[in-house]
Protein backbone atom coordinates (compact mmCIF):
# COMPACT_ATOMS: atom_id res chain seq x y z
CA UNK A 1 0.00 0.00 0.00
CA UNK A 2 1.21 3.56 -0.92
CA UNK A 3 1.59 5.50 2.42
CA UNK A 4 0.95 9.67 2.35
CA UNK A 5 3.99 11.60 3.70
CA UNK A 6 2.56 14.91 2.54
CA UNK A 7 -0.98 15.53 3.99
CA UNK A 8 -2.46 19.36 2.77
CA UNK A 9 -6.28 20.66 3.93
CA UNK A 10 -7.32 23.78 2.83
CA UNK A 11 -3.79 25.18 4.13
CA UNK A 12 -3.83 29.44 3.78
CA UNK A 13 -1.18 31.64 4.89
CA UNK A 14 -2.77 35.24 4.93
CA UNK A 15 -0.73 38.29 4.68
CA UNK A 16 -2.75 41.00 6.21
CA UNK A 17 -6.20 40.92 4.16
CA UNK A 18 -3.58 39.20 1.11
CA UNK A 19 -4.52 35.17 0.87
CA UNK A 20 -0.97 34.22 -0.38
CA UNK A 21 -2.51 30.75 -0.09
CA UNK A 22 -5.40 30.10 -0.13
CA UNK A 23 -6.97 26.67 1.12
CA UNK A 24 -4.64 24.42 -0.60
CA UNK A 25 -5.11 20.50 -0.42
CA UNK A 26 -3.45 18.03 -1.45
CA UNK A 27 -1.52 14.84 -1.03
CA UNK A 28 2.16 13.51 -1.90
CA UNK A 29 2.86 9.19 -1.41
CA UNK A 30 6.19 8.12 -0.48
CA UNK A 31 8.79 7.69 -3.47
CA UNK A 32 6.54 10.43 -5.41
CA UNK A 33 8.26 12.95 -7.48
CA UNK A 34 5.79 15.91 -7.23
CA UNK A 35 6.58 19.01 -9.03
CA UNK A 36 5.32 22.00 -7.30
CA UNK A 37 4.60 24.55 -10.44
CA UNK A 38 3.13 28.21 -10.58
CA UNK A 39 4.16 31.58 -11.72
CA UNK A 40 6.16 33.59 -9.62
CA UNK A 41 4.14 35.47 -6.92
CA UNK A 42 1.79 32.97 -7.04
CA UNK A 43 2.34 31.51 -3.75
CA UNK A 44 4.62 28.64 -4.36
CA UNK A 45 7.32 29.51 -1.38
CA UNK A 46 5.12 30.54 1.33
CA UNK A 47 3.23 26.98 0.90
CA UNK A 48 6.70 25.37 1.21
CA UNK A 49 7.38 27.67 3.95
CA UNK A 50 4.71 25.95 5.61
CA UNK A 51 5.59 22.46 4.98
CA UNK A 52 8.88 23.02 5.99
CA UNK A 53 8.20 24.19 9.35
CA UNK A 54 9.67 27.65 8.89
CA UNK A 55 6.33 29.45 8.81
CA UNK A 56 3.12 29.32 11.14
CA UNK A 57 0.35 28.72 8.35
CA UNK A 58 -3.04 31.27 9.40
CA UNK A 59 -5.39 28.15 9.42
CA UNK A 60 -6.32 24.69 7.22
CA UNK A 61 -3.80 21.48 8.33
CA UNK A 62 -0.72 20.03 6.88
CA UNK A 63 1.22 17.43 8.48
CA UNK A 64 4.71 16.41 6.27
CA UNK A 65 6.61 13.22 7.44
CA UNK A 66 4.10 12.51 10.22
CA UNK A 67 4.10 15.71 11.55
CA UNK A 68 2.00 18.29 12.26
CA UNK A 69 3.09 21.73 10.89
CA UNK A 70 1.91 23.39 13.79
CA UNK A 71 2.68 21.73 16.65
CA UNK A 72 6.03 19.43 15.61
CA UNK A 73 7.85 22.40 13.04
CA UNK A 74 11.02 21.26 14.49
CA UNK A 75 10.36 17.47 14.15
CA UNK A 76 9.85 18.41 10.62
CA UNK A 77 12.68 20.33 9.75
CA UNK A 78 14.84 16.98 11.03
CA UNK A 79 13.19 15.00 8.94
CA UNK A 80 13.32 16.39 5.81
CA UNK A 81 15.94 17.80 3.69
CA UNK A 82 16.12 20.85 1.72
CA UNK A 83 17.90 22.33 -1.26
CA UNK A 84 17.40 26.05 -3.31
CA UNK A 85 19.71 27.00 -5.83
CA UNK A 86 20.03 30.33 -3.61
CA UNK A 87 20.99 28.98 -0.79
CA UNK A 88 22.63 25.27 0.21
CA UNK A 89 26.48 25.39 0.37
CA UNK A 90 28.67 27.56 2.53
CA UNK A 91 31.21 29.19 0.07
CA UNK A 92 33.68 29.52 1.84
CA UNK A 93 34.09 26.43 3.74
CA UNK A 94 35.24 23.71 2.32
CA UNK A 95 33.96 20.37 0.61
CA UNK A 96 34.29 18.69 3.82
CA UNK A 97 33.43 21.39 6.07
CA UNK A 98 30.11 21.91 4.75
CA UNK A 99 29.49 18.19 4.99
CA UNK A 100 30.03 18.01 8.72
CA UNK A 101 28.49 21.26 9.31
CA UNK A 102 25.40 20.11 8.08
CA UNK A 103 25.50 16.80 9.85
CA UNK A 104 26.26 18.73 13.14
CA UNK A 105 22.98 20.95 12.24
CA UNK A 106 20.95 17.72 11.70
CA UNK A 107 21.98 16.43 15.07
CA UNK A 108 24.01 13.41 13.79
CA UNK A 109 26.12 11.75 15.56
CA UNK A 110 30.30 11.66 15.21
CA UNK A 111 30.89 8.65 13.83
CA UNK A 112 28.25 9.03 11.40
CA UNK A 113 29.20 12.40 10.06
CA UNK A 114 32.43 10.72 9.46
CA UNK A 115 30.89 7.50 7.64
CA UNK A 116 28.50 9.76 5.74
CA UNK A 117 31.50 12.29 4.99
CA UNK A 118 33.18 9.93 3.02
CA UNK A 119 30.17 7.64 1.51
CA UNK A 120 29.35 11.07 -0.17
CA UNK A 121 32.93 12.03 -1.29
CA UNK A 122 33.25 8.79 -2.85
CA UNK A 123 29.91 8.29 -4.36
CA UNK A 124 30.56 11.83 -5.70
CA UNK A 125 34.21 11.15 -6.82
CA UNK A 126 35.25 14.20 -4.81
CA UNK A 127 37.84 12.94 -2.76
CA UNK A 128 40.70 14.94 -4.33
CA UNK A 129 39.15 18.35 -3.53
CA UNK A 130 37.43 17.35 -0.52
CA UNK A 131 40.08 20.16 1.26
CA UNK A 132 39.06 23.23 -1.47
CA UNK A 133 36.36 25.92 -0.72
CA UNK A 134 33.49 25.30 -2.13
CA UNK A 135 33.26 28.21 -4.07
CA UNK A 136 36.08 27.01 -6.60
CA UNK A 137 33.95 24.01 -7.96
CA UNK A 138 31.93 24.05 -10.98
CA UNK A 139 28.09 24.47 -10.74
CA UNK A 140 27.39 21.16 -11.43
CA UNK A 141 29.42 19.84 -8.53
CA UNK A 142 28.35 22.05 -6.53
CA UNK A 143 24.51 21.23 -6.88
CA UNK A 144 24.98 17.59 -6.53
CA UNK A 145 26.87 18.58 -3.36
CA UNK A 146 24.23 20.19 -2.35
CA UNK A 147 21.95 17.64 -2.76
CA UNK A 148 23.64 14.66 -1.37
CA UNK A 149 24.07 17.08 1.90
CA UNK A 150 20.34 17.59 1.88
CA UNK A 151 20.36 13.70 1.78
CA UNK A 152 22.33 13.16 4.55
CA UNK A 153 20.64 12.66 7.41
CA UNK A 154 18.84 10.12 5.72
CA UNK A 155 15.16 12.04 5.47
CA UNK A 156 12.13 11.18 3.93
CA UNK A 157 11.03 14.02 1.94
CA UNK A 158 13.36 16.15 -0.06
CA UNK A 159 12.38 19.82 -0.84
CA UNK A 160 14.23 21.32 -3.69
CA UNK A 161 13.41 24.71 -4.46
CA UNK A 162 14.30 25.93 -7.85
CA UNK A 163 17.55 23.64 -7.65
CA UNK A 164 18.17 24.02 -11.62
CA UNK A 165 17.67 27.56 -12.54
CA UNK A 166 19.99 29.26 -14.47
CA UNK A 167 21.59 25.63 -14.99
CA UNK A 168 23.01 24.49 -18.54
CA UNK A 169 21.49 21.45 -20.24
CA UNK A 170 23.91 19.35 -19.29
CA UNK A 171 24.09 19.69 -15.83
CA UNK A 172 20.71 19.86 -15.28
CA UNK A 173 20.10 16.58 -16.95
CA UNK A 174 22.46 14.96 -14.38
CA UNK A 175 20.91 16.23 -11.83
CA UNK A 176 17.55 14.72 -12.79
CA UNK A 177 19.49 12.09 -12.66
CA UNK A 178 20.40 12.10 -8.78
CA UNK A 179 16.92 12.66 -8.30
CA UNK A 180 15.66 9.94 -9.83
CA UNK A 181 17.93 7.43 -8.42
CA UNK A 182 16.92 9.00 -4.57
CA UNK A 183 13.47 8.43 -5.82
CA UNK A 184 13.98 5.13 -6.71
CA UNK A 185 15.52 4.11 -3.28
CA UNK A 186 12.24 5.59 -2.15
CA UNK A 187 12.84 9.03 -0.96
CA UNK A 188 9.80 11.29 -1.76
CA UNK A 189 10.91 14.50 -3.66
CA UNK A 190 8.69 17.79 -3.55
CA UNK A 191 10.76 20.40 -6.31
CA UNK A 192 9.49 23.26 -7.81
CA UNK A 193 10.92 24.46 -11.41
CA UNK A 194 10.64 26.75 -14.16
CA UNK A 195 11.85 24.38 -16.72
CA UNK A 196 8.69 22.87 -18.32
CA UNK A 197 10.68 20.30 -19.83
CA UNK A 198 11.35 19.29 -15.64
CA UNK A 199 7.58 19.22 -15.33
CA UNK A 200 7.33 16.08 -17.49
CA UNK A 201 10.02 14.23 -15.35
CA UNK A 202 7.44 14.81 -12.18
CA UNK A 203 5.34 11.35 -11.50
CA UNK A 204 2.56 14.03 -10.58
CA UNK A 205 2.51 18.12 -10.99
CA UNK A 206 0.49 21.18 -9.48
CA UNK A 207 0.18 24.31 -10.70
CA UNK A 208 -0.40 27.15 -8.00
CA UNK A 209 -2.45 30.37 -9.64
CA UNK A 210 -3.10 33.14 -7.25
CA UNK A 211 -2.91 31.28 -4.50
CA UNK A 212 -5.34 28.09 -5.57
CA UNK A 213 -3.60 25.09 -6.96
CA UNK A 214 -5.54 24.92 -9.69
CA UNK A 215 -4.46 21.71 -11.88
CA UNK A 216 -2.75 18.43 -10.14
CA UNK A 217 -2.21 15.40 -12.20
CA UNK A 218 0.39 13.61 -14.13
CA UNK A 219 1.51 15.21 -16.57
CA UNK A 220 0.15 13.17 -19.10
CA UNK A 221 -3.13 13.69 -17.60
CA UNK A 222 -2.64 17.36 -17.14
CA UNK A 223 -1.91 17.24 -21.03
CA UNK A 224 -4.91 15.49 -22.07
CA UNK A 225 -7.37 17.44 -19.91
CA UNK A 226 -5.77 20.64 -21.69
CA UNK A 227 -5.60 19.56 -24.79
CA UNK A 228 -2.23 20.36 -24.83
CA UNK A 229 1.14 18.97 -26.80
CA UNK A 230 3.31 19.89 -23.90
CA UNK A 231 3.77 21.01 -20.54
CA UNK A 232 4.50 24.71 -21.18
CA UNK A 233 1.37 24.64 -22.94
CA UNK A 234 -0.63 23.55 -20.23
CA UNK A 235 1.57 26.16 -17.84
CA UNK A 236 1.05 28.85 -20.42
CA UNK A 237 -2.80 28.24 -21.03
CA UNK A 238 -3.51 28.12 -16.85
CA UNK A 239 -1.04 31.00 -15.30
CA UNK A 240 -2.02 33.56 -17.79
CA UNK A 241 -5.62 33.50 -16.30
CA UNK A 242 -3.85 34.56 -13.29
CA UNK B 1 26.76 47.51 -40.38
CA UNK B 2 28.76 46.12 -37.42
CA UNK B 3 27.08 47.45 -34.00
CA UNK B 4 29.70 44.65 -31.82
CA UNK B 5 33.08 43.54 -33.08
CA UNK B 6 34.99 41.14 -30.90
CA UNK B 7 38.74 40.05 -32.30
CA UNK B 8 40.88 37.82 -30.37
CA UNK B 9 39.55 38.18 -26.82
CA UNK B 10 41.48 36.89 -23.99
CA UNK B 11 40.96 37.29 -20.14
CA UNK B 12 42.22 35.09 -17.30
CA UNK B 13 42.06 35.39 -13.66
CA UNK B 14 44.37 34.24 -11.48
CA UNK B 15 45.87 32.14 -14.51
CA UNK B 16 42.52 30.41 -15.37
CA UNK B 17 41.71 31.60 -18.90
CA UNK B 18 37.72 32.54 -19.14
CA UNK B 19 37.54 33.46 -22.78
CA UNK B 20 40.20 32.45 -24.93
CA UNK B 21 40.52 34.58 -28.10
CA UNK B 22 37.06 34.68 -28.89
CA UNK B 23 36.39 36.68 -32.21
CA UNK B 24 32.58 37.35 -33.52
CA UNK B 25 30.53 39.91 -34.74
CA UNK B 26 27.02 41.39 -34.65
CA UNK B 27 25.30 43.66 -36.67
CA UNK B 28 23.15 46.34 -36.31
CA UNK B 29 20.05 46.13 -35.28
CA UNK B 30 20.93 41.85 -34.64
CA UNK B 31 19.10 39.64 -31.77
CA UNK B 32 22.03 37.82 -31.18
CA UNK B 33 22.31 35.12 -28.01
CA UNK B 34 24.96 33.52 -26.27
CA UNK B 35 24.39 30.20 -25.25
CA UNK B 36 26.54 28.05 -22.93
CA UNK B 37 27.07 26.14 -19.72
CA UNK B 38 27.87 27.88 -16.54
CA UNK B 39 31.50 29.05 -16.22
CA UNK B 40 31.88 28.78 -20.09
CA UNK B 41 32.81 32.99 -20.11
CA UNK B 42 29.59 34.55 -21.28
CA UNK B 43 29.27 37.38 -18.14
CA UNK B 44 32.96 37.88 -18.82
CA UNK B 45 32.34 38.73 -22.41
CA UNK B 46 29.29 40.67 -21.51
CA UNK B 47 31.38 42.70 -18.92
CA UNK B 48 34.41 43.84 -21.57
CA UNK B 49 31.38 44.92 -23.55
CA UNK B 50 30.15 47.21 -21.22
CA UNK B 51 33.74 48.36 -20.31
CA UNK B 52 33.35 47.35 -16.90
CA UNK B 53 36.03 44.37 -17.50
CA UNK B 54 39.49 44.88 -19.19
CA UNK B 55 40.26 42.27 -21.63
CA UNK B 56 43.88 41.04 -21.33
CA UNK B 57 44.56 40.97 -24.98
CA UNK B 58 42.68 41.79 -28.60
CA UNK B 59 40.45 44.49 -29.51
CA UNK B 60 36.54 44.59 -29.22
CA UNK B 61 34.49 47.78 -30.34
CA UNK B 62 30.58 48.41 -29.73
CA UNK B 63 28.80 50.23 -31.32
CA UNK B 64 31.58 52.47 -33.60
CA UNK B 65 33.72 52.69 -30.03
CA UNK B 66 36.75 50.71 -28.75
CA UNK B 67 35.61 48.76 -25.39
CA UNK B 68 38.91 50.16 -23.57
CA UNK B 69 40.18 53.32 -25.05
CA UNK B 70 36.51 54.88 -25.52
CA UNK B 71 34.76 53.54 -22.75
CA UNK B 72 32.60 56.73 -21.75
CA UNK B 73 31.18 57.14 -25.11
CA UNK B 74 29.91 53.70 -25.13
CA UNK B 75 28.53 54.00 -21.67
CA UNK B 76 26.17 56.86 -22.96
CA UNK B 77 25.63 54.30 -25.54
CA UNK B 78 24.69 50.99 -24.19
CA UNK B 79 21.86 49.62 -21.78
CA UNK B 80 23.38 46.76 -19.21
CA UNK B 81 21.24 44.06 -17.14
CA UNK B 82 23.31 42.01 -15.42
CA UNK B 83 22.53 38.73 -14.46
CA UNK B 84 22.00 39.43 -10.70
CA UNK B 85 19.57 41.50 -9.92
CA UNK B 86 21.40 45.05 -9.15
CA UNK B 87 18.66 47.63 -8.98
CA UNK B 88 18.09 49.64 -5.48
CA UNK B 89 15.85 47.29 -3.78
CA UNK B 90 15.31 50.38 -1.19
CA UNK B 91 13.87 52.41 -3.55
CA UNK B 92 10.61 52.35 -5.26
CA UNK B 93 10.45 51.24 -8.79
CA UNK B 94 9.46 54.53 -9.80
CA UNK B 95 12.28 56.01 -8.00
CA UNK B 96 14.23 53.78 -9.51
CA UNK B 97 13.40 54.55 -12.89
CA UNK B 98 13.77 58.01 -12.27
CA UNK B 99 17.22 57.63 -10.64
CA UNK B 100 18.78 55.77 -13.86
CA UNK B 101 17.04 58.28 -16.04
CA UNK B 102 19.03 61.27 -14.37
CA UNK B 103 21.73 59.50 -14.17
CA UNK B 104 22.26 59.19 -17.81
CA UNK B 105 20.45 62.87 -18.33
CA UNK B 106 17.15 62.67 -19.11
CA UNK B 107 13.95 61.93 -17.93
CA UNK B 108 11.33 59.29 -18.11
CA UNK B 109 8.88 61.55 -20.09
CA UNK B 110 11.73 61.47 -22.65
CA UNK B 111 11.94 58.32 -24.02
CA UNK B 112 8.74 56.97 -22.37
CA UNK B 113 7.75 55.42 -25.82
CA UNK B 114 10.31 52.99 -25.84
CA UNK B 115 9.33 51.47 -22.36
CA UNK B 116 5.93 51.87 -22.78
CA UNK B 117 4.93 48.42 -23.10
CA UNK B 118 6.58 47.32 -20.29
CA UNK B 119 6.16 49.96 -17.56
CA UNK B 120 2.69 49.59 -17.72
CA UNK B 121 3.13 46.14 -16.80
CA UNK B 122 4.33 47.06 -13.78
CA UNK B 123 2.97 50.79 -13.35
CA UNK B 124 0.38 50.03 -10.97
CA UNK B 125 3.15 48.88 -8.52
CA UNK B 126 5.17 52.05 -8.96
CA UNK B 127 5.07 52.98 -4.96
CA UNK B 128 6.45 49.52 -4.58
CA UNK B 129 10.15 49.10 -3.33
CA UNK B 130 12.03 47.13 -5.78
CA UNK B 131 13.05 44.54 -3.19
CA UNK B 132 9.25 43.31 -2.68
CA UNK B 133 8.45 42.79 -6.53
CA UNK B 134 8.44 39.28 -7.28
CA UNK B 135 10.66 37.73 -10.26
CA UNK B 136 8.84 38.50 -13.20
CA UNK B 137 8.47 42.03 -12.38
CA UNK B 138 11.98 42.57 -11.29
CA UNK B 139 13.03 41.40 -14.72
CA UNK B 140 10.58 44.11 -16.24
CA UNK B 141 11.61 47.02 -13.95
CA UNK B 142 15.21 46.00 -14.78
CA UNK B 143 14.78 46.04 -18.26
CA UNK B 144 13.30 50.06 -17.97
CA UNK B 145 16.08 51.00 -16.36
CA UNK B 146 18.45 49.66 -19.25
CA UNK B 147 16.48 51.40 -21.92
CA UNK B 148 15.87 54.75 -20.29
CA UNK B 149 18.05 56.20 -21.90
CA UNK B 150 17.59 55.05 -25.47
CA UNK B 151 20.46 52.80 -25.86
CA UNK B 152 22.08 51.89 -29.48
CA UNK B 153 22.96 48.51 -27.90
CA UNK B 154 21.10 45.95 -25.38
CA UNK B 155 23.05 43.80 -23.30
CA UNK B 156 21.23 41.04 -21.31
CA UNK B 157 23.24 38.68 -19.26
CA UNK B 158 20.41 35.42 -18.59
CA UNK B 159 17.47 38.28 -18.47
CA UNK B 160 15.15 34.99 -17.77
CA UNK B 161 16.39 32.86 -15.33
CA UNK B 162 14.38 32.34 -12.28
CA UNK B 163 11.09 33.29 -14.31
CA UNK B 164 8.16 31.65 -14.63
CA UNK B 165 6.95 30.30 -18.38
CA UNK B 166 4.44 33.09 -19.12
CA UNK B 167 6.73 36.13 -17.64
CA UNK B 168 9.52 34.44 -20.12
CA UNK B 169 7.15 34.67 -23.26
CA UNK B 170 6.52 37.88 -22.59
CA UNK B 171 9.80 38.57 -22.34
CA UNK B 172 10.47 37.99 -25.57
CA UNK B 173 7.95 39.23 -26.94
CA UNK B 174 9.53 42.89 -25.53
CA UNK B 175 12.38 41.62 -27.23
CA UNK B 176 11.34 41.51 -30.59
CA UNK B 177 9.57 45.00 -30.29
CA UNK B 178 12.69 46.35 -28.95
CA UNK B 179 14.40 44.77 -31.83
CA UNK B 180 12.09 46.67 -34.70
CA UNK B 181 12.50 49.55 -33.19
CA UNK B 182 16.26 49.00 -34.12
CA UNK B 183 18.20 48.13 -31.13
CA UNK B 184 21.04 45.78 -31.38
CA UNK B 185 20.22 42.79 -28.44
CA UNK B 186 22.56 40.78 -27.26
CA UNK B 187 21.57 38.23 -24.91
CA UNK B 188 22.73 35.25 -22.96
CA UNK B 189 20.34 32.37 -21.81
CA UNK B 190 20.40 29.32 -20.29
CA UNK B 191 16.91 28.29 -22.46
CA UNK B 192 17.15 26.36 -25.16
CA UNK B 193 13.57 27.31 -26.48
CA UNK B 194 14.77 31.29 -26.39
CA UNK B 195 18.14 30.07 -28.38
CA UNK B 196 16.07 29.53 -31.25
CA UNK B 197 14.18 32.72 -31.02
CA UNK B 198 17.54 34.40 -32.14
CA UNK B 199 18.93 35.67 -35.27
CA UNK B 200 22.06 34.35 -35.06
CA UNK B 201 23.99 32.36 -31.79
CA UNK B 202 27.17 31.54 -30.77
CA UNK B 203 27.83 28.10 -28.35
CA UNK B 204 30.50 28.82 -26.21
CA UNK B 205 32.35 26.87 -23.61
CA UNK B 206 35.62 27.36 -22.13
CA UNK B 207 35.38 30.64 -23.38
CA UNK B 208 35.57 29.58 -27.23
CA UNK B 209 33.42 29.46 -29.33
CA UNK B 210 31.84 25.93 -30.90
CA UNK B 211 29.18 26.98 -33.27
CA UNK B 212 28.29 30.03 -34.55
CA UNK B 213 25.30 30.95 -37.02
CA UNK B 214 21.59 30.79 -37.25
CA UNK B 215 19.66 28.41 -35.48
CA UNK B 216 17.98 26.55 -38.07
CA UNK B 217 21.55 26.20 -40.01
CA UNK B 218 22.88 25.02 -36.84
CA UNK B 219 20.27 22.32 -36.49
CA UNK B 220 20.73 21.73 -40.30
CA UNK B 221 24.47 20.95 -40.19
CA UNK B 222 23.52 18.22 -37.08
CA UNK B 223 23.75 15.01 -39.25
CA UNK B 224 23.41 11.80 -36.45
CA UNK B 225 20.53 9.57 -36.40
CA UNK B 226 18.19 10.62 -33.63
CA UNK B 227 15.70 9.11 -31.97
CA UNK B 228 12.63 9.89 -30.08
CA UNK B 229 11.25 6.97 -27.21
CA UNK B 230 8.76 7.14 -25.42
CA UNK B 231 6.64 4.95 -22.97
CA UNK B 232 7.80 2.65 -20.47
CA UNK B 233 9.38 3.19 -17.28
CA UNK B 234 12.09 6.44 -17.73
CA UNK B 235 14.52 5.95 -15.83
CA UNK B 236 14.73 2.10 -16.16
CA UNK B 237 14.41 2.50 -20.21
CA UNK B 238 17.50 5.17 -20.07
CA UNK B 239 19.81 3.13 -17.94
CA UNK B 240 19.29 0.28 -20.00
CA UNK B 241 20.06 2.36 -23.63
CA UNK B 242 23.16 3.57 -21.92
CA UNK B 243 24.21 0.32 -22.10
CA UNK B 244 23.05 -0.43 -25.70
CA UNK B 245 25.93 -0.77 -28.07
CA UNK B 246 24.30 1.21 -30.72
CA UNK B 247 23.96 4.09 -28.50
CA UNK B 248 26.64 7.16 -28.28
CA UNK B 249 24.48 9.25 -26.13
CA UNK B 250 20.64 8.94 -24.65
CA UNK B 251 19.41 11.88 -22.86
CA UNK B 252 16.00 12.76 -21.14
CA UNK B 253 13.73 15.38 -23.03
CA UNK B 254 10.75 16.24 -21.11
CA UNK B 255 7.94 13.29 -21.77
CA UNK B 256 10.95 11.15 -24.12
CA UNK B 257 14.42 10.22 -24.41
CA UNK B 258 16.46 11.55 -27.45
CA UNK B 259 18.77 8.75 -28.28
CA UNK B 260 21.79 9.19 -30.82
CA UNK B 261 23.29 6.09 -32.56
CA UNK B 262 26.49 5.71 -34.17
CA UNK B 263 24.98 4.82 -37.32
CA UNK B 264 21.77 4.97 -39.51
CA UNK B 265 19.30 2.42 -37.81
CA UNK B 266 15.95 1.36 -38.35
CA UNK B 267 13.72 2.63 -35.37
CA UNK B 268 12.33 -0.79 -35.56
CA UNK B 269 15.64 -2.52 -34.84
CA UNK B 270 16.06 -0.59 -31.54
CA UNK B 271 12.20 -1.09 -30.85
CA UNK B 272 13.13 -4.45 -30.94
CA UNK B 273 15.70 -4.43 -28.54
CA UNK B 274 13.96 -3.01 -26.33
CA UNK B 275 11.19 -5.70 -26.18
CA UNK B 276 13.62 -8.28 -25.73
CA UNK B 277 15.30 -6.31 -22.68
CA UNK B 278 11.56 -6.18 -21.35
CA UNK B 279 10.26 -3.11 -22.23
CA UNK B 280 6.44 -2.82 -23.24
CA UNK B 281 4.50 -0.04 -25.49
CA UNK B 282 7.55 1.67 -26.01
CA UNK B 283 7.73 4.00 -29.50
CA UNK B 284 10.47 4.81 -31.35
CA UNK B 285 10.47 7.17 -33.95
CA UNK B 286 13.16 9.20 -35.88
CA UNK B 287 13.13 12.83 -35.71
CA UNK B 288 14.91 16.23 -36.91
CA UNK B 289 17.14 17.42 -33.97
CA UNK B 290 16.39 20.68 -32.11
CA UNK B 291 19.20 23.44 -31.01
CA UNK B 292 19.31 21.58 -27.20
CA UNK B 293 20.06 18.46 -29.37
CA UNK B 294 22.67 20.11 -31.18
CA UNK B 295 23.99 21.83 -28.27
CA UNK B 296 24.18 18.56 -26.01
CA UNK B 297 26.15 16.99 -28.86
CA UNK B 298 28.90 19.62 -29.13
CA UNK B 299 29.35 19.96 -25.41
CA UNK B 300 29.60 15.70 -25.42
CA UNK B 301 32.00 15.80 -27.99
CA UNK B 302 34.39 18.71 -27.29
CA UNK B 303 34.50 17.06 -23.15
CA UNK B 304 35.42 13.64 -24.88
Amino acid sequence: MESTVIQVNNLTKKFGAFKAVDAISFEVQAGEIFGFLGANGAGKTTAMRMLTGLSRPSSGEASVAGYDVYRQAEQIKQNIGYMSQKFSLYEDLSVKQNIRFYGGIYGMSRQAIRDKTEEILQNLQLESVAKQLVQSLPLGWKQRLAFSVALMHDPTIVFLDEPTGGVDPVTRRQFWEMIYEAAHTGKTIFVTTHYMDEAEYCDRVSIMVAGKIEALDSPKGLKETFSADSMDDVFLRLAREG
Amino acid sequence: MTAISIQQISKSYDGTPALKGLSFEVQAGELFGLIGPDGAGKTSLFRILTTLLLPDEGQASVVGYDVVKEYKEIRKRVGYMPGRFSLYQDLSVEENLNFFATIFGTSIEENYDLIRDIYVQIEPFKKRLAGKLSGGMKQKLALCCALIHKPEALFLDEPTTGVDAVSRKEFWDMLKRLKAKGITILVSTPYMDEASMCERIALIQHGQILSIDSPQNIISAFNKPLFTIQGGNFYALLRDLRSYEETEQVLPFGDSLHLTTYRERDAKVIQNWLTEKGHQDIQVKQQQAGIEDVFLDLLQTQAS
